[in-house]
């Protein structure tokens, strides 16, 4: 009996029907402010700033629209999302109006009362991050000391909460030989689901890309790995693999295409096709207070930029899997080419996809660097003056 | 550790009582004219004996229960549909879809 597919493997549709279509996550990053430094974040370097961010009534808006257009699962997210002393009331109207409510959080902040008050208002499901499971190694990879302890009392306050968890463990070349230990730490946290998460190389893990690229061999162990624990751990604990870019012969299907399933809202209210998209020139981004996320999602310029295949180039406007990976990502392939239309580098059909791998290998074969931490850009009072 | 005893994988045979956990939502979706699951950071698209079956899934009612209901209202023997639903039922406690009622 076929009984269960994932939305997001349904066939490709045409630009027109994409349209049409609800989105079916929003990703909210709620803030940037974060107490984690990890060298890795997906956020932009360009760091958003607290007095920029919306207000608890506009963040309430923003859950309203979304439901009336047809979202269905709500991701709070950040920095870090329970930095924002108001999380209690976004995620009560996200509940009220019928979102699934997931909070994507480092843990670091939390206590159990403030979990128990959230569960109370309807969240739905937590997501913990965790840097490694050696204490130490963990507070060099966050820049932050105590972390993984306040993690264990996070997961073991989400159990007493009867709440779903899961452990999301982002690997690179730090902590890519504990990959064992992680699972086990997962499964004794009482985690329903695991995301064993290969660094993508963006942002600041792109400043960071030669002190967390792993290498080949360590690559293929890990996919291993995953599988034994996978057959294992069957009727336990389910995983998430995300396989490094690097090392992959096909591009993955960034974001589910462009413009077709999942929306992203910064902590001021621009609107992304996808978290990396500003890094992206010629797109413009809409706000969500000018525009309604209807009509951004509908008519937005930077939606409808890459959504369905009209912007493609060959390899892509003529392969026949372009309505499985969509061209992977248009954010590596501006990075490493120039132009967004270019087939994303990960692909053995893109002409510099031997050049990507090797930049890949020879990056592991290097001593790692030290970490550029994630930080905010100091405040200058007044522009230096021209030497 | 929050665990005093191990986990262990739920195996659904026919006097099995399975329910949804509260953090599994099935519902139908009027804008998308369907039934959906929501689930930690899933979405799934059940198909419509999923959606016969998952509706009775309520804690109390056991698969063979569930079995010949559905046996009665589709009119088929109760014999071929049980393997069918056993299969269903253990491939949704594997992703967590269904719980022991117990």
């Amino acid at each position: 009996m076929n009984d269960l597919t994932p939305v997001q493997t349904q066939e490709a549709q045409t630009a027109a029907e994409a349209c049409g279509r609800a989105p079916v996550g929003l990703l909210a990053e709620l803030t940037h402010k974060c107490p984690l430094q990890c060298p890795y974040c997906s956020n932009p370097v360009e760091l958003e700033r607290a007095n920029t961010e919306l207000t608890t009534a506009e963040w309430q808006s923003v859950m309203r629209q979304a439901a009336d257009l047809g979202v269905l699962q709500i991701h709070l997210s950040g920095g870090e999302p329970t930095a924002r002393r108001d999380l209690e009331d976004i995620v009560q109207v996200a509940s009220e109006v019928g979102l699934y409510t997931n909070l994507i959080t480092a843990g670091v902040l939390l206590t159990k009362e403030r979990l128990a008050k959230l569960k109370d208002l309807g969240l739905d499901h937590v997501q913990l991050s965790i840097q490694d499971v050696d204490d130490a190694n963990a507070e060099r990879i966050s820049a932050y000391k105590g972390g993984l302890q306040k993690k264990r009392d996070v997961g073991r306050w989400v159990k007493e909460l009867d709440m779903p968890l899961t452990v999301n463990a982002p690997l690179h070349r730090a902590n890519i030989e504990n990959l064992p230990n992680i699972i086990d730490f997962a499964v004794e946290l009482g985690a329903g689901r695991i995301e064993v998460a290969h660094v993508q190389y963006y942002a600041w893990a792109l400043k960071n890309r030669s002190a967390l690229m792993p290498s080949r061999a360590q690559v293929i162990k890990t996919a291993h790995i995953v599988e034994e624990a996978k057959e294992r751990l069957k009727g336990i604990m389910t995983f998430d693999f995300v396989v490094p870019d690097y090392y992959a012969k096909t591009p993955k299907p960034c974001m589910g295409g462009w413009g077709r399933g999942i929306m992203n809202v910064t902590p001021s209210g621009r609107v992304l096709p996808c978290h990396a998209a500003e890094t992206l020139p010629g797109l413009e981004f809409d706000n969500v207070r000018d525009k309604t996320l209807r009509e951004i999602w509908i008519n937005g310029q930077a939606f409808q930029k890459y959504r369905g295949f009209e912007w493609m180039q060959d390899p892509c406007k003529t392969c026949p899997k372009r309505e499985f990976d969509f061209g992977g990502c248009r954010c590596q392939a501006f990075a490493m080419t120039g132009d967004a239309t270019n087939v994303d580098p990960a692909c053995s059909l893109s002409p510099i996809h031997q050049d990507f791998v090797q930049i890949a290998e020879e990056a592991s074969k290097q001593e790692a660097p030290a970490f550029v931490y994630r930080r905010m850009a100091p405040v200058k009072a007044k522009a230096p003056a021209e030497a | 550790m929050a665990e005093t005893k191990p986990r262990t994988r739920t195996i659904v045979d026919a006097s099995s009582v399975l329910r949804m956990p509260p953090h599994i939502k099935l519902r139908h979706e009027a804008g998308r004219g369907r039934w959906i699951i929501l689930g930690p950071e899933r979405v799934f698209e059940p198909d419509e004996p999923a959606v016969a079956v998952l509706k009775r899934c309520d804690g109390v009612r056991s698969v063979t229960d569930i079995v010949e209901e559905l046996s009665k209202e589709y009119d088929a023997p109760a014999a071929e549909i049980q393997s069918d639903v056993i299969g269903m039922f253990q491939e949704l406690a594997d992703k967590g879809v269904v719980v022991a009622a117990t």
